[in-house]
């Protein structure tokens, strides 16, 4: 679908690899092509924020690549491995590569296992330790996510939201992935709490070398945690780049109205917020999908959908506008 | 300065349980003026929606309200019966929620259901009613009103829901909006135009508005003065731009230097440790010594009282003493 | 939203296996629920030691009202059968037949409901159109036809009360699988890695029990019913003594002495409103919501 996807197919040292994916959704109301030719990889370690606003898709990325979703098309790659159409039963030895935390501390983890049966469940399932092996191997994510060892014992109602969240953190580490998705991590937390379990996953990873796909909606998270970001709207990657130069100089007026709109601490001038509604995922717009909110569309917007491509060292847009090569095209100001 | 439009004397919610007596908020006094906005913040069981709630006397059974008043416009609230109360509440005070869907009732069109509540205060035909409604509906800026007028609130987004909340809150023109998280469950760019909405209804009606929000961006770019709750009680009141300058409380200080500051790096977030205690288990003395890092023995002893504190007022013994950290004070001045 | 916030703090809650007893018992009509149905297993358990011949067996005069002798308490029926003794029998069969239809119900209820509110799809249909077959046939009329087939017996009986007594539950599983199925802690079960099998018996059932057994212990009530029901229409199995079998027989002679019928009749009332008062009972002490307040 794209003439030079940016991300090069299946780096060899990346820990996971996406190219051209596509997820659609039949329902009574028609087909929704929630996420629509997606390619980006991941480095060992690396951190790769993913934000958007509702329906962009970047849940449901989430969830095809650890192969929750069943893909369209396209291809998944896990530590080099193609995992995109294999039958569950096949995937259980991938699943060990890459784990989910999810949004909801509370909706995640079983109310009736205690929290020593929960974190060494996955270990049951891959056969992994004896008895005593796989104690002392909970014992130690305990103690890696701050929580005492005698949290084991206690069943997840007994803690709160930031505790429960570090003990479906501990759950996805247990197997020693090489990826985690986190799912809106902190978005169901209080600030105050957020805090702790950002900092602690900026340090696991630090310790561990583990790489995450984080997906927020909050930009200020992402901006704190991920080494580079994907902008998606609408099921597209709409900017891609390291998470410096997305702030520094956004490329896309889309994620120029999205950094705008945050509402900053430190004040300052604010432009006007972006005018309209997102566009019905069943009846995307023509061309651009962001052209009918887009303060700069011009005639070319609502006919030609544009590619991703390469501005920059490791920065590429979807944007007529960032196209240098064609007439008609204005460069654009950081 | 004339009298405020809302002033709140020494409330105290309770709720009376088989767990025994919860006491939500406590001592509580504040009070807003015309064309003001008065932030309340905070976290999670902190009291600021059961707060917002009573202002309107839809505090749920089991809860208590008691407490010296709730003046609105000179009325106390508190000593009205229940069917002079119905007459005020929406009105003089009115109320939008987090959640816009549980505010519109699904089986009415939207038109309808702003006519019905200007119907339910008014004696004007229905007629008359339904120009009003459609002027409504145009005022918080729902594109193409006449066709959007007799749609149902599942066809709208929810940003377009929230706006005819809005239109609904406004419909009697009251002296106070209570405006319960209004954007906390729509996207950022969605955010920042109802919150502009708000704003600008404000400037122009001189409401008063009462913004119940856990988030200090929003805070700091959308309201004059702002009380910060802990715990069911207020620990800091200031002007806005005197409070994120110079913030008093530790707990204040915390919630800003916990959230990740756009721009700010990669450095450790400030966490504030531990949760917040439950309302079962208050620690003795103040709510937050447990959890605070200049807490000395004292603070475990008595309730802070509130103490005069530049423009405002914090409770905290040691607020006169201790600095702003160095960190947090560049952060702000960026 | 608002008001429930106050409770999300860590309060140390009450443990839900904890405490399940002590719940019941604070409602005074489930603990008066499962006082008489303690008795009734009480009776049921004793029958052999306490009246150890057979309750069919002619013991002395027919048509003794009760009190008249003081070895036959409750007197005795038109052919000189001890009533008492019938009753402590006949819970035993009532008891019986009530447990072991519930149990053929769960099985084919919670197995189908289970599949089917799990994988969706064709199969979702099928079985739903087989539970919607078996509940357009009244049951009580399936289970008479079934039993006057294949002759009337205890086990006969029971798979009779049993096969038409689970599209109820099948359809109530389903309703609560469904509700699992897409939310985070199946998600979370699959992304670990684990098979339909685990997740379906460890994560998705036992988080279904509650409205199960609460359904269940109707179920047996209802079961009990029909068999009383079966038993007064002569479809009871002839070999051994049922409180329907009693008041059918009671029925001739209920002008002049009808006691003959009142007593096991009260017996099924009791029992059935045991259970009935029990299962209320259940469904507050296992709805943790309920049980916060």
């Amino acid at each position: 679908m794209f003439q030079s996807p940016p991300a090069k197919p299946c780096v060899p040292e990346s820990v996971l690899s996406v190219d051209d994916l596509c997820v659609r959704f039949s329902t009574a109301r028609g087909t929704v092509h929630a996420v629509d030719g997606v390619s980006l990889s991941l480095a060992p370690g690396e951190t790769l924020g993913l934000v958007g606003e509702s329906g962009c898709g970047k849940s449901t990325l989430g969830r095809a690549v650890v192969r929750l979703i069943e893909p369209a098309s396209g291809r998944i790659r896990l530590a080099g491995e193609d995992v995109t159409h294999q039958p569950r039963h096949r995937l259980r030895a991938a699943r060990r590569n890459v784990q989910m935390v999810f949004q909801d501390p509370f909706a995640s983890l079983d109310p009736r296992w205690t929290v020593g049966e929960l974190i060494a469940e996955p270990l049951h399932i891959h056969g992994i330790g004896s008895r005593a092996e796989r104690r002392a191997r909970v014992t130690d994510l305990l103690h890696k996510v701050g929580l005492p060892p005698d949290a084991a014992e206690r069943t997840p109602h007994q803690f709160s939201g930031g505790q429960r969240q570090r003990i479906g953190i501990a759950r996805a580490l247990a197997l020693e992935p090489k990826v985690v998705v986190l799912d809106e991590p902190v978005s169901a937390l209080d600030v105050s709490v957020q805090a702790q379990i950002l900092n602690l996953l900026v340090g696991l990873q630090r310790s561990l070398g583990v790489a995450f796909l984080f997906i927020s909606h909050d930009l200020s998270v992402v901006e704190y945690v991920s080494d580079r970001v994907a902008v998606m709207y609408l099921g597209r990657i709409v900017e891609l780049a390291d998470r410096e130069t997305l702030w520094r100089s956004p490329a896309h007026p889309y994620t120029r109205a999205l950094l705008d709109a945050v509402p900053r601490i430190s004040g300052g001038h604010r432009p006007a917020p972006l005018k309209g509604d997102l566009p019905s995922p069943y009846d995307p717009p023509q061309g651009c999908a962001f052209h009918t909110r887009c303060p700069l569309a011009y005639g070319r917007c609502r006919t030609e959908t544009p590619l991703l491509r390469g501005i920059g060292p490791g920065h590429s847009t979807a944007c007529h506008l960032a196209d240098p090569t064609l007439p008609g095209a204005a460069p654009l100001a950081a | 300065m004339s009298d405020p439009v809302l002033a709140v004397e020494r409330l105290n919610i309770s709720f009376h349980t088989r767990r025994g007596v919860l006491r939500a908020v406590r001592d509580l006094s504040f009070h807003v003026e015309r064309g003001e906005t008065l932030a309340i913040v905070g976290e999670s069981g902190c009291g600021k929606s059961i707060t917002a709630l009573s202002l309107l006397g839809l505090v749920p059974e089991p809860g208590r309200v008691e407490g010296d008043a709730v003046r609105l416009e000179g009325r106390n609230l508190l000593a009205l019966p229940e069917a002079k109360l119905r007459r005020l509440r929406g009105a003089r005070i009115a109320m939008i929620f987090q959640e816009p869907m549980t505010a519109l009732n699904p089986v009415l069109t939207v038109g309808e259901q702003i006519m019905e509540a200007i119907l339910e205060h008014e004696k004007v035909s229905r007629a008359a009613a339904r120009d009003r409604a459609l002027a409504l509906l145009e005022r918080v800026r729902i594109p193409d009103a006449k066709r959007r007028f007799s749609d149902y609130p599942h066809r709208l987004s929810g940003g377009m829901r929230q706006r005819v909340v809005i239109a609904m809150a406004l419909a009697l023109s009251p002296a106070v909006l209570v405006a319960d998280e209004p954007t906390t469950a729509l996207d950022v760019t969605i955010q920042a135009q109802i919150l502009e909405l708000i704003d600008e209804l404000k400037r122009e009606n001189g409401t008063a508005v009462v913004l119940i929000t856990h988030d200090l961006g929003v805070v700091a770019e959308h309201s004059d003065r702002v009380l910060v709750m802990y715990a069911g009680r207020k620990v800091e009141a200031r002007a806005t731009a005197d409070l994120f300058a110079r913030p008093l409380h530790p707990y204040t200080r915390g919630l800003i230097a916990a959230r990740p500051q756009p721009g700010g790096g990669r450095a450790r977030l400030a966490e504030i440790p531990g949760t917040v205690p439950s309302l079962f288990a208050m620690p003795a003395g103040c709510a937050f010594a447990p959890r605070c890092a200049v807490a000395e023995p004292a603070c475990g002893v008595a309730v802070p009282p509130l103490m005069p504190a530049e423009d405002g007022a914090v409770a905290c013994i040691r607020a006169g003493e201790i600095h702003v950290p160095e960190p947090a004070r560049e952060a702000l001045r960026a | 939203m608002t008001v429930f916030e106050i409770s999300a703090p860590a309060a140390p809650a009450p443990r839900a296996r904890d405490g399940l007893l002590l719940r019941l018992l604070r409602q005074p009509s489930a603990a008066v629920g499962l006082t008489l149905l303690v008795l009734i297993i009480a009776m049921a358990a004793s029958a052999n030691l306490v009246f150890p011949d057979d309750p069919l067996d002619m013991v002395t005069q027919p048509f003794l009202w009760p009190g008249e002798d003081a070895a036959y308490p409750l007197g005795t029926d038109m052919l000189g059968r001890d009533i008492a003794s019938g009753i402590f029998h006949g819970a035993r069969v009532s008891l019986l037949i009530g447990a072991v239809a519930t149990l053929v119900s769960l099985v084919i209820g919670v197995g189908t409901g289970a599949l089917s509110g799990y994988y969706g799809g064709r199969l979702d249909a099928v079985l739903m159109r087989v539970t919607e077959l078996f509940q357009t046939i009244p049951p009580f009329l399936f289970a008479l036809a079934i039993v006057a087939i294949l002759q009337p017996s205890i086990p006969t009986i029971t798979v009779a009360i049993g096969i038409t007594a689970w599209p109820s539950l099948a359809r109530l599983v389903r309703a609560e699988v469904l509700k699992l199925r897409h939310g985070e802690l199946v998600q979370a079960s699959i992304a670990l890695g684990a098979s339909d099998l685990r997740i379906i018996v460890l994560h998705i059932l036992p988080n279904t029990l509650a409205p199960v057994i609460v359904s269940a212990s109707i179920l047996v009530a209802s079961a009990i019913l029909t068999e009383s029901s079966l038993a007064f229409l002569g479809l009871g199995d002839p070999n051994v003594v049922s409180w329907g079998g009693m008041v059918g027989a009671g029925r001739e002679v209920l002008r002049t002495d009808w006691y003959v019928a009142t007593i096991p009749g009260l017996a099924i009332v009791t029992a059935v409103l045991a259970l009935n008062l029990l299962g209320d009972g259940l469904n507050d002490a296992l709805n943790p919501k309920e049980a916060a307040r």
